[in-house]
Formats: structure tokens, sequence, C-alpha cells
């Protein structure tokens, strides 16, 4: 999705609960990713990370604020978007800290079900499948189930899934948690070279002390606000 | 779009073949039941087509001659046969007991009948019909007897001079045909010890005991002048209950046609047996059903995570649904082509006759869909509530 704006964040809330025990797990989140960038959403435990990442991923309604994804606002203080799993299909990429490919489909197809998910054609959708498994160097394990691959290949399969449908944002949970400290590396690189390649925004959510000084910004959220950060941005090569 | 559920079923074939199979196997006993029922109604029917009789005349008041015991005289076939309407009639007996073949016994419905009468069986596989008053008989294969052996029933033994098949009562015994003299002497007389007590009794009787009384008395012990039904077949251009209808007044005795016969057979004689298959089946389904429910939401709870993932990345619920709704129909596939292969195997090998119709494997087959989709239901709710929020960690 070229020519797009990324994701924009302003005054975000979630509460949790009402009355006494209603907690503020969000309380003032303000981000903006642009396309091509790749952030870091750092923090501690407990501090909000996955809340805000659900409300990104449309899979949480946020309590206020406002969201817009590629051009389109798609929250404002209530969603805007009636079909939130077509929102996800085409517009959000998902990569978690375990790949979560479907075991019993072989890499390709879980590349493909999306586009196909979307009403693509078996054919068109598993050749785009495959030009990304090329893009990411395992378009050699196409037809392998993914119990056959190793770690770092299924996380790269995840990615190209992510990727397929172009959407304007990827939203990645701990990524590298599971990898050595190469292969989180080589993830990282990827997902840069992927950010630029398909002007997509990615936000990656992580406590991996490897990776963060890959950052260019990061965004640090304490007691439910971000601060932005510029990240030493170290070299990848 | 490709099938997630044929992708799912083919990753985890060997689960799925193996509880396919066994519920194939109780798929098949539930096949074999209902075949049992209709063995026992096509027995029935067949019982009533190999009597050759378009009527039957029994006892007054009685379902005779095979849900009730009928006993009439043996002299009222002559009545009968000057009937209008009636062209054949001919006396018959039945009696189940045990003969014996060698150092075996054989359970087996013992037929009096008249030879080239009505009540013959309708058809030889080997050897004749009964042409002679005494001492021969025609056994249905079921029995196990081959040609020439010996048949000893009561005190006599005789000859098989012909098979048939297909000839058994409405319990499913196969049936032994023997003259009908033979028959009612096998029928209502009693052993020599027994018959010698009765004589002294008789003359101990001071009211019996008086000259050409006592001998007219024993004498009328000493023979059967009953049978238990009366076959008849009507002619042509008559029907059988206007035929019916005279007898009945005139005679004083019972008289059922064709239609009502089967009635009385299928309605009432196997009604109770019918009933219990029935609570088979019904039991044998909600196993079916549970088993299949439970496969299949273990399965569905197997893929709690990839169903998050799935449905995160946009697959609509109904894919969803779809997915395990194929599969259990899929296991039901499996486990109907199973139970149908079992029961043909070894219905066969059931002492008794067991008929499979293609009507009751088709049903079977819906039956089947229908509660596989029902017991997919529960899986289904538990995918669909689950929160995509879960593939995502914290």
């Amino acid at each position: 999705m070229k020519g797009h704006t990324g994701i924009v964040i302003e005054g975000m809330r979630k509460r949790y609960g009402e009355g006494d025990t209603a907690v503020d797990a969000l309380k003032d989140v303000n981000m903006r990713v642009m396309p091509g960038e790749v952030i870091g959403l750092i923090g501690p435990s407990g501090s909000g990370k996955s809340t805000l990442l659900k409300c990104l991923g449309a899979v949480v309604e946020p309590t206020a604020g406002r969201m817009t994804l590629g051009n389109k606002v798609i929250y404002n203080n209530g969603w805007l978007i009636k079909d939130l799993r077509a929102l996800r299909r085409d517009n959000i990429g998902f990569v978690f800290q375990a790949p979560y490919l479907i075991p019993f489909l072989d890499v390709t197809d879980n590349v493909a079900l999306l586009p196909m998910l979307a009403g693509r054609s078996n054919a068109e959708s598993r050749k785009r499948a495959v030009e990304l498994l090329e893009a990411l160097d395992v378009a050699h394990r196409a037809k392998a189930m993914p119990s056959q691959l190793s770690g770092g290949e299924q996380q790269r399969v995840a990615i190209a899934r992510a990727l397929v449908n172009q959407p304007p944002v990827i939203l990645a949970d701990e990524p590298t948690a599971p990898l050595d400290s190469q292969r989180a590396l080589s993830v990282i690189r990827i997902l840069n070279q992927m950010a630029q390649q398909y002007q997509t925004a990615i936000i990656v959510v992580t406590h991996d002390e490897k990776i963060i000084p890959t950052f260019k910004r990061i965004y640090h959220i304490r007691d439910g606000g971000t601060h932005e950060e510029t990240g030493e941005g170290k070299d990848l090569e | 779009m490709i099938s997630l559920a044929a992708r799912d079923v083919l990753h985890t074939w060997g689960k799925f073949v193996f509880t396919g199979v066994g519920l194939g196997l109780l798929i098949g006993v539930t096949l074999t039941m209902a075949g049992v029922y209709r063995g026992m109604v096509d027995d029935a029917k067949v019982l009533l087509n190999n009597s050759g009789a378009d009527m039957w005349v029994v006892q007054k008041n009685t379902l005779g001659p095979y849900a009730e015991p009928s006993s009439i005289h043996d002299d009222l076939y002559r009545s009968i046969l000057s009937m209008p309407g009636v062209a054949r009639a001919a006396n018959v007996t039945y009696l189940t007991m045990q003969v014996q073949q060698g150092e075996r016994d054989v359970r087996a419905m013992v037929v009096g009948i008249i030879p080239d009468g009505p009540g013959e069986p309708g058809y030889l596989l080997a050897g004749r019909q009964i042409t002679r008053s005494h001492y021969e008989a025609v056994a249905d294969i079921a029995t196990g007897f081959e040609m020439g052996q010996t048949i000893r029933i009561r005190r006599h033994n005789y000859t098989v001079v012909g098979l048939t098949r297909r000839m058994v009562s409405s319990g499913g015994d196969p049936m032994v045909f023997i003259p009908l003299r033979d028959a009612q002497e096998a029928q209502f007389l009693k052993d020599n010890d027994a018959i010698i007590n009765e004589r002294s009794r008789t003359a101990a009787n001071p009211a019996f005991n008086r000259p050409e009384v006592l001998d007219a008395i024993i004498s009328s012990q000493s023979s059967n002048p009953f049978v238990n039904a009366i076959l008849v077949q009507i002619k042509p251009g008559f029907t059988a209950e206007k035929v019916a209808e005279p007898i009945r007044r005139w005679q004083k005795l019972q008289v059922y046609t064709r239609d009502q016969m089967e009635e009385i057979l299928v309605a009432k004689l196997i009604a109770t047996s019918s009933k219990q298959i029935g609570m088979f089946l019904v039991i044998l389904a909600i196993v079916s059903a549970a088993i299949v429910a439970f496969i299949i939401y273990t399965l569905t709870m197997g893929k709690i995570r990839e169903i998050a993932v799935l449905k995160l990345i946009g697959t609509r619920n109904r894919t969803i649904a779809g997915m395990i709704m194929q599969q259990a129909v899929g296991l039901g596939l499996i486990g109907f082509v199973v139970g149908k292969v079992s029961a043909t195997i070894w219905a066969p090998m059931f002492p008794k006759y067991v008929l499979l119709e293609p009507g009751d494997a088709l049903r079977g087959f819906i039956a089947i869909v229908i509660i596989c989709i029902l017991a997919s239901l529960l899986a289904i709710r538990a995918a669909l509530n689950v929160d995509p929020a879960e593939a995502i960690g914290g």
C-alpha cells in the first residue's frame, strides 16, 4: 500500500472494568509510525504493551482516542469500521513471539491463506506467496510443513504471511524472543528490508536487549503512557 | 480457497482414520440392528408367502396359528372347501421344537402338511416334495440337514427327501416339513409312560370304567383330531374378505386374510422386538453422537491457538465453523463406509436372517450426517468463542 501515512495514534485510552475496580491500562498513548519505518515499543511487564498491541490490532476496543491506519481514520472514540475482521486481514500484518504457523498447511499455503481469505484466486495467492518467500530466502522450503522448519525459517515464513496482503502496518509481538542473537538480528534486518521495500510501518514490541539498539526510534510505554526516544539505529549490516 | 478441513484431516489422518474406524464399527452395529429388525419383518412375510395361503382359518378368538395357539378339528377343512370362493383348503400344524440330528439337536419349526396342498414349500433346492403319508421330511437348509439324513422327531425317524431355503418361522427358526398325520402325532401325543398313566387314571374313574365307554374314551385319547389352522386358497374373481365373511359367520371360526395376518405378525408379534431394537438404535445414535462430539471437540480444543491466529488474520467465523463441521461430517463418512462394509461382512454370520436394505443404509447415512453436524455444534461454539486476542501474548 503505497502513499499512506502509516499509523497514527492520538490520546488513546483503555480502561478495564468499572467503578472502584477499574484499571486504566492505557492513559494517553500517542504514536506515529511512518511508512518504511521500524520502531521499537518497549516497557516493563504490565506496562500496557500487549493492551496497546491488541488495540492497534483491532482485537480490543480502546476506551477513547483516535487511530488512523493508512489514510483512513478507523477509530475515533469508537470504531468507524464495521468489519474489523476484514480490517485486520487487509490492513494489519501480525508477527508473533512464536510463529504460530498453521500446522496443517505447507509453507506456501500458510502465506497464501491470507490473500485467499481476501478472495484472491489460489494461483494468484500462491504466486504472491512464493515471491515473498523468495524475498525472505525461504522459497526452497515452500513445500515443507511448518514442523519441518527451523525456528528462524518459521519466523521468516510468519513475516511473509504478515506482508502478503501488503498491509500499511505490521505489529510484531516479541518476534525475536525464541531466537539466538544472530537470528534475532537477522529477523530485524529482514523487517527493516521489508519495511523499506513495501513501505510498511512496523511496530516491534520487544524486551530483547540484543535488538533494542537497532531501532532509530523507540516508544517507551510506562504507566499507560508513551514516551518517544531516539534510538541508536545500530547498523544491521 | 483451499479446504482447511481436508488439509487438517490429511495432516492428522492416522488419528482421524482410527477414530473413524471406531465410529464405523459402532455404525455397523447400528445398521445390523436395523437389519435384524428388517430380517424379522422379512421372515414374517416369507412365512406368509411360503404358506401359499390367501386366508388362515383358525380357532375362534385367537390370533393363531403363528401368534397364539390355535386348535381346530381336522375335518373342518371339508366344510371350508364347500364354501363359495374357496379353491383349495388344507390342514396345517406348526410346532417349534428341538429335532435330533445324530448327537446334536436343532431348533426348528416342524410343519405338518398335506402333500401337494397349500403349505408345502414353494420351491426346493434339492430332492423332491413329500409324497408319502409318513416318515418323510423336507428341511430348510439352515437346519444343517442334508439329503438322505435322518431326523429324529419325538419317537420317529424321518428321512430328508428334499431341501428348501428361506422357510423360517416368525421367530427365524428354520422349518422342517413332515406329513400332517405324523405332525399331529408329534404335536399332541404323549410318551408311552404318560399314555399308560392316563389310561390307568381313566380306568380308575368309576364314571368311565363301564363296558364300551372305557374303550371309547381310551380310543379318543389315543388319536389327535386337531390341527392348528386351515390354509385356504381362493378362486380367481373372489376377494379374500368376501370369502372370509361367510366362513366366520357359518363355521364359527376366525378367518384372517393375508393383510390381517401380516398385521398380526408385524405389528403384534414382533412389535416388542421392534421397540427393543428401536431403543437400541436410539441409544447407539446417542452414543455415536457423543463420540463424534467428543472427538471433534477434542480435536478443536487442540487447535485453539491456530483458531485464534486464523481469526486474528481475518478468517471468517463461517470458514472456521465450516472447517469443524466438514471434519465432523468427514468422520461420519469414514464411519459410515466402515460401518456399511462391516455390517455387510458380518451380517451373514448371524444365526437369524439380517436384511440390510439400501433404504436403511441411505436413512442411516442421512442420520449420521445430521448427527455429525449436531455433534460438531459444541466444538463450533467453543471455536467461535475463541478470542483472536489470545494469539497476541500478554
